[in-house]
């Protein structure tokens, strides 16, 4: 029998733990029937489904503390979950264990303009707060493409990025503080509202953690200045080689331009097709580059780059004018997956980060592969950072197709550790890329992340099965 | 030259015999965490770059290599490690300036050295060498056991490699100063904090508030003439003062005492000897106060603070923390370093 904190696991009847909750928890935010947890099924990656046995929405620090104190008393895993925007599936409910969503805990605290920072629950999607202090002149900077919807909580627990990190650093630059509720329902302070904590930078292990070391109930989160000038260049390319070398070209000399994205013939297309953005569909690539600063570092940088494109070949070159074309020329990027979702019944998108110098190899081998499994890609990716997102179309109602979709997609992550870089760049592990952790780390690597695991969550009841393959797991896929 | 071989039989002999090391990379901060004994294992000779990509902005190094190598060898593609880590004399080693999470003046605009790093190896309590991270931006594959390295002193093993994220430099930089007492140094830095304008520097000491602008000289000129105060022929030697932590504050052997806290929190108690940094983030304080107090004042402000030089060495100097936190800390050394061999009681007496 799988013992669980000492007791049988699951050994509480559902029942009576749902009253227990409502004895804590608004009784209408408990719920245990069927067809009101139906949502809570899956997060962004649908392809992985399965029911929790509750659903249970606390409102506020206390009220998760308590909720986690009574689920670990009772050996009952816990999943968290914030707006389920997640692609790696890390928000999959447990059949056993209780879904905790933390969209009720949606208040912005507190702004502090003078000190540029924000306290906001985990439920506050990413957007709202840059929204929120714009009347100051400020901006929150990780600025994922599903920011509309994604919560910060996610954002910690992901360690989300954006198309701006090369310039403005991911989640981990610019969270300040924590409030951290620990597997046995204490409370703990992690980071200060200045900048540096002593001790071992805890911050940075508990951001990225998909939620399998604590459970996350407040953030404080750095507020930047909003740059006064910004303006976006818009280069085609008839080869996608001359376009990564013009994205090395810019970098070499020295310009770190705030945002750096890059697109392939295909997903221009699509995007165009969606977004009506004035892309250059005839092109095999396309680049976004992105400057921002004073009005003279912005004309300086537009013109160094501008002629840094011209050298590599660029076969048209368009900067914005305005606000609105600015803003234009990025709704075809931040809308491709809805567009590449337009054209084809589904897709997967891929999450691997590469050396940028391995970009042509990588390119051409997964066109390669799309030969070989004979499944079309779109190819996006954030050039400065190398943090590709190729999407790969198929069509669950045809058999197999959802195999075939995965395969393709583990041989383009694999192909990525080949190069020097890694399986995901933002998305996360999940329960999605657990077979090819094995490709990134070795068993004394894993074993040393499960010792961490086991040393905040010793019963494994955060996120079980998540994250990093347990010893038993790596076995399995060893054996496949 | 050491080898890795040497280093890993080394720390699998000390754990096998269950006895203390003690990390020494330049030997520069020896005075830095609580007095921890222990057999010196030293990474000074475990040096040199192992790969340096100046367009992917990414060099990895061995630990034992010193900061101001790491400086020339960037310099030479007109690049940076742009957290002004202090050079210490020279000794300075990256492991070193890692474990002890040391940052400079520019840190709340380009970040702390944890910011920088994109992937460390480390060789853990039971002698495996291991890596984490990579060489890349952007990784979340399992925990980030590199960043969670900064400030550890050592704690969760033998930093043997780091791959740190570096930066163009920038085509020149300008200080201006002007006299102004603490509590108004403190509200102009978090105001202009508060701007766009193109800082890496915001440092009160001695009546005297310096700004240090970056970029083009055209433009920084241009901002700088429109600023209140003096611009510095000299500007530079203050910032270099500050981040090798030669000012008049930082030398003797008295106490001194580094608070962490929200910028713009009031400057009130207690009158002395102050240094205000990172734009009013770090302040730094020196002679003998009661620690329970500077405590209360930190917390008072949202921050913390560690009594960096001086006092008893053998009493706690880092912040107190409640007990569910220490229970995590404790939990997880015994995760990284199960025999606790790796610089014992340098952090807390019971770490």
């Amino acid at each position: 029998m799988l013992l669980i904190n000492g007791h049988p696991a699951s050994s509480v009847d559902t029942k009576a733990l749902a009253s227990k909750f409502r004895t804590f928890i608004d009784p209408d935010f408990v719920v245990s029937d069927t067809d009101s947890k139906r949502p809570f099924e899956c997060d962004g990656l649908s392809v992985y489904k399965e029911m929790p046995r509750l659903v249970v929405m606390p409102a506020s620090t206390d009220e998760v503390r308590k909720a986690m104190r009574l689920c670990h008393e009772h050996g009952v895993p816990v999943v968290v979950r914030g707006a389920g925007t997640g692609l790696s599936g890390g928000a999959l409910p447990h059949p056993d264990g209780v879904l905790l969503s933390l969209t009720r805990l949606s208040n912005i605290i507190d702004i502090d303009p003078a000190a540029r920072q924000a306290r906001v629950q985990p439920g506050v999607r990413n957007l709202e707060i840059s929204e929120a202090c714009d009347e100051y002149g400020l901006f929150y900077a990780p600025d994922p493409s599903s920011q509309i919807a994604c919560s910060i909580g996610g954002n910690v627990a992901e360690n989300a990025g954006g198309v701006h990190c090369l310039k403005y650093g991911l989640t981990v630059h610019n969270v300040l503080q924590l409030t951290l509720v620990t597997v046995d329902g204490e409370v703990i302070t992690v980071g200060n509202e200045g900048l540096e904590s002593a001790g071992p930078d805890l911050l940075a292990l508990i951001i990225g953690s998909e939620g399998m070391l604590g459970v996350v109930t407040e953030v404080i989160v750095k507020l930047l200045p909003k740059p006064s000038h910004c303006q976006v260049i818009l280069a085609s390319f008839d080869n996608i080689e001359s376009a990564g070398d013009a994205v090395g070209g810019v970098i070499a000399s020295g310009i770190i331009p705030a945002g750096f994205e890059m697109m392939d013939s295909y997903a221009i297309k699509a995007a165009e097709d969606y977004a009506h953005a004035g892309y250059d569909t005839d092109a095999a690539a396309l680049l976004l580059c992105e400057l921002d600063g004073t009005a003279e570092e912005v004309a300086s940088g537009i013109d160094r780059c501008t002629k840094m494109f011209e050298k590599y070949g660029a076969t048209s070159i368009r900067v914005s004018k305005d606000e609105a074309e600015r803003a234009l020329y990025w709704k075809g990027r931040k809308s491709a997956f809805p567009a590449i979702g337009r054209i084809s019944p589904d897709y997967y998108c891929m999450d691997g980060t590469i050396p940028r110098r391995s970009l042509s190899k990588v390119l051409s081998e997964i066109a390669r592969l799309s030969t070989e499994f004979g499944l079309r890609v779109a190819n996006v990716f954030h050039a400065g950072d190398g943090n590709m997102h190729p999407l790969i179309l198929f069509d669950e109602s045809k058999p197999g197709e959802l195999k075939k979709a995965e395969a393709f997609g583990a041989k383009i992550l694999e192909l990525c550790v080949e190069v020097g870089g890694c399986i995901t760049g933002e998305h996360g592990v999940g329960v999605e890329k657990l077979p090819q952790m094995l490709v990134q780390f070795d068993d004394a690597e894993l074993a040393q992340l499960n010792a961490v695991k086991d040393a905040c969550d010793p019963d494994g009841l955060l996120n079980p099965g998540k994250g990093v393959p347990t010893l038993k797991r790596c076995q399995e896929y060893r054996s496949l | 030259m050491t080898d890795l071989a040497q280093l890993q039989e080394q720390v699998s002999d000390a754990s096998s015999e269950g006895k203390p090391l003690c990390i020494v990379g330049g030997n520069s901060k020896h005075d830095v965490g609580r007095e921890s004994s222990g057999d010196p294992i030293s990474l000074r000779n475990y040096s040199g770059v192992v790969d340096y990509q100046p367009t992917e902005l990414v060099i990895t190094v061995r630990a034992g290599t010193t900061l101001t190598e790491l400086k020339e060898i960037l310099a030479s593609e007109n690049q940076m490690l742009a957290c002004e880590t202090p050079e210490l004399e020279g000794v300075a080693t990256v492991g070193g300036a890692l474990a002890c999470a040391q940052s400079g003046p520019s840190r709340p605009w380009y970040g702390s050295i944890r910011d920088q790093v994109l992937g460390v190896r480390l060789i853990n309590g039971k002698a495996e060498h291991l890596r984490f991270g990579g060489e890349v931006m952007k990784n979340v594959a399992g925990y980030d056991i590199a960043r969670l390295q900064a400030g550890a002193m050592g704690a969760f093993g033998l930093i043997t490699e780091v791959s740190l994220k570096v930066l163009p430099r920038p085509e020149s930089t300008k200080t201006v100063c002007r006299r102004l007492d603490a509590d108004r140094a403190i509200q102009v830095m978090n105001e202009m904090s508060g701007t766009p304008l193109p800082l890496t520097g915001a440092s009160w000491y001695d009546g005297n508030l310096h700004f240090r602008l970056v970029g083009q000289s055209s433009v920084i000129d241009a901002i700088a003439a429109e600023l209140e105060g003096d611009v510095l022929a000299d500007g530079d030697e203050f910032w270099t003062a500050l981040r090798e932590q030669s000012l008049p504050i930082f030398k003797g052997a008295g106490e001194l005492w580094r608070l962490s806290m929200r910028a713009n929190a009031a400057h009130s108690k207690p009158d002395g000897d102050w240094l205000i940094d990172w734009g009013g983030a770090r302040r730094w304080l020196s002679g003998a106060y009661d620690r329970a107090e500077l405590e209360s004042t930190a917390v008072e402000s949202g921050g913390e603070v560690t009594q960096v030089r001086g006092g008893d060495r053998s009493a706690e100097i880092l912040p107190t923390l409640p007990e569910a936190h220490r229970a995590m800390l404790q939990r997880l050394k015994q995760a990284f370093d199960p025999e606790a061999i790796f610089n014992r009681g340098r952090l807390y007496s019971w770490l």
